[in-house]
């Protein structure tokens, strides 16, 4: 018979530390700059950067080795890239670094900006939305990024900076390639801008996964659609597809058939159809090249009415 | 290598450490400050095991750096309730047999309490949603559930 008492009385040192509590393999220096021109200065000093927000991606991709860096640059401590609010003229203005539960907290953010919720609220669970930003999601350049289609349809631009200035850049304009994005090694995004939309419009966003929730999209899709005065044709759209290619994808084609049509199944169903042409998805371990495309297609067609609804409540 | 000097408040302690920029929070608590509450089990952000409070959001300390708490204040399980008198949330889920081997346990109940100090009041679907970052291999979660909607129920009159 086992000895329990000799068993459980093993010292712990015997065992050594925890063997899977593992850190990077590389050490890295961590610095907390307090403004936007100090951020500027520590990009340019001639070391390996990452930048760190809510770090739900990057400590991750340290720690598993696919990612190095000679110093993390900690945003959370600037407060421009912490804060959001709506401008004067209607932009709403989010900080790169505000954390996702903030931003779908906000009674007015929810009220005027129901398709940036429905992206933001999906994003991980609770602990991951404490932390994950915006500027974190998009500059991850995850095909299947939650934010990214939502924030296409929506018109979002972002706001670069680096230590010779600021540009604009339209939010599908960032995107290179899986886990590439195209800014610069001395700039970082400070802010992303979503106009005021379009009288008469409404946009929405959704994913399918398997789970109900804590996920990442087989494929998603988000849609905004503008109706005219009278509410019984369509005066303009915008679609957009996650997950269904080395990018995040504007499908034109399908969006621009909806012009002047009667909003409804019919309309939908085509776009749905041309959508689904635009994506050109890879088979990996969640879903394949024919799930992907029909999903394209199901879920325009489910984006766009949603945004029917939202539209016809904004009228 | 070089660590970093650290004060953070944890548990309502004020407390100071040093450590290595690339040690996690869950890391530190571990290893650093032999708070063994918090457990480990994906390393990666997806279980929850790792769940503390930080400046009372709930995050997963292993998606966290423990050179990124300094001037915070954590609360982590130790931090919640005590063995003489267990905190509403701990009592429900003896009662109500809502942990098997115990793993997920902590996290669970940090969790929950972040949940219950911000809505007093959820109901079933909104419990299972905001438990979704917690995953448990045991219990088929029902138990986790009626544990915390029970916990929601004791802590009332403490309210009033
Ligand atoms: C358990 C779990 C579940 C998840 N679920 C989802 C999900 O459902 N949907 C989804 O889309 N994602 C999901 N993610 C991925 C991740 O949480 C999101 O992409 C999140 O929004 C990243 O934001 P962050 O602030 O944590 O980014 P960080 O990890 O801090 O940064 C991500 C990358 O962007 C760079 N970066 C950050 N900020 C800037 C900036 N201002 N300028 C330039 N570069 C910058 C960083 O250097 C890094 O390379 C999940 C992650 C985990 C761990
Ligand atoms: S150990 Fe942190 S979420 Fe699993
Ligand atoms: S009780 Fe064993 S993992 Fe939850």
């Amino acid at each position: 018979m086992i000895d329990r008492a000799r068993v459980t009385a093993q010292p712990v040192a015997l065992l050594g530390p925890n063997p899977t509590l593992r850190m990077p393999v590389e050490a890295f220096d961590y610095v907390a700059p307090r403004s936007l021109a100090e951020a500027y200065a520590h990009l340019g000093n001639g070391r390996t950067s990452l930048l760190l927000a809510g770090g739900t991606d990057v400590i991750v991709q340290l720690r598993e080795g696919r990612k190095r860096c000679d110093q993390l640059i900690d945003l959370k401590h600037i407060p421009e890239l912490m804060r959001f609010g709506f401008a004067p003229d209607g932009t709403l203005e989010v900080g790169a670094a505000a954390p996702l539960a903030a931003l779908y907290e906000d009674a007015e953010v929810l009220r005027r900006v129901p398709a940036l919720v429905d992206a933001a609220s999906i994003i991980g669970g609770t602990a991951i939305q404490s932390r994950a930003s915006l500027g974190g999601n998009l500059c991850n350049a995850s095909p299947a990024a939650d934010s990214s289609a939502a924030l296409m349809v929506l018109g979002a631009r972002l706001l670069i900076g680096s230590a010779s200035g600021t540009r604009e850049l339209p939010v599908e304009e960032l995107f290179a390639g899986p886990g590439v994005n195209t800014l610069q090694p001395s700039e970082l995004l400070v802010q992303v801008r979503i106009p005021p939309q379009p009288p008469r419009s409404g946009a929405f966003y959704l994913r399918f996964i398997p789970r109900n929730e804590m996920d990442i999209a087989v494929a998603s899709a988000g849609a905004r659609l503008e109706l005219n005065a009278t509410g019984d044709r369509i005066e303009g759209a915008r679609i957009a597809l996650g997950a269904v290619g080395p990018t995040p994808l504007m499908a034109k084609a399908a969006a621009e058939a909806l012009a002047g049509e009667v909003p409804g199944e019919e309309a939908f169903a085509r776009a749905g159809e041309l959508a689904a042409g635009v994506a050109s998805p890879i088979t990996d371990m969640r879903g394949s090249v024919a799930q992907r495309k029909r999903l394209a297609s199901v879920l325009t067609v489910r984006a766009l009415r949603g945004a029917l609804q939202r539209a016809r409540e904004a009228r | 290598m070089a660590r970093t000097y650290v004060q953070a408040t944890i548990n309502g302690v004020a407390t100071d450490f040093l450590c290595e920029p690339r040690q996690s929070l869950l890391e530190v608590l571990r290893d650093e400050l032999g708070l063994t509450g918090t457990k480990e089990g994906c390393n990666n952000g997806n279980c929850g095991a790792c769940s503390v409070l930080l400046n009372g959001r709930l995050v997963n300390a292993c998606c966290v750096l423990g050179v990124e708490i300094d001037g915070a204040e954590v609360t982590t399980i130790e931090g919640i309730g005590n063995p003489d008198r267990l905190h509403p949330l701990q009592q429900a889920f003896l009662e109500e047999a809502a942990l098997q081997c115990g793993v997920c346990t902590p996290g669970f109940i940090v969790s929950a309490k972040a949940l219950l100090d911000k809505e007093p009041h959820p109901d079933e679907q909104r419990v299972r949603y905001w438990l979704a970052g917690n995953l448990c291999r045991c219990t088929g979660y029902d138990k986790i559930v009626r544990a915390v909607l029970k916990a929601a129920d004791d802590m009332e009159p403490a309210r009033q």
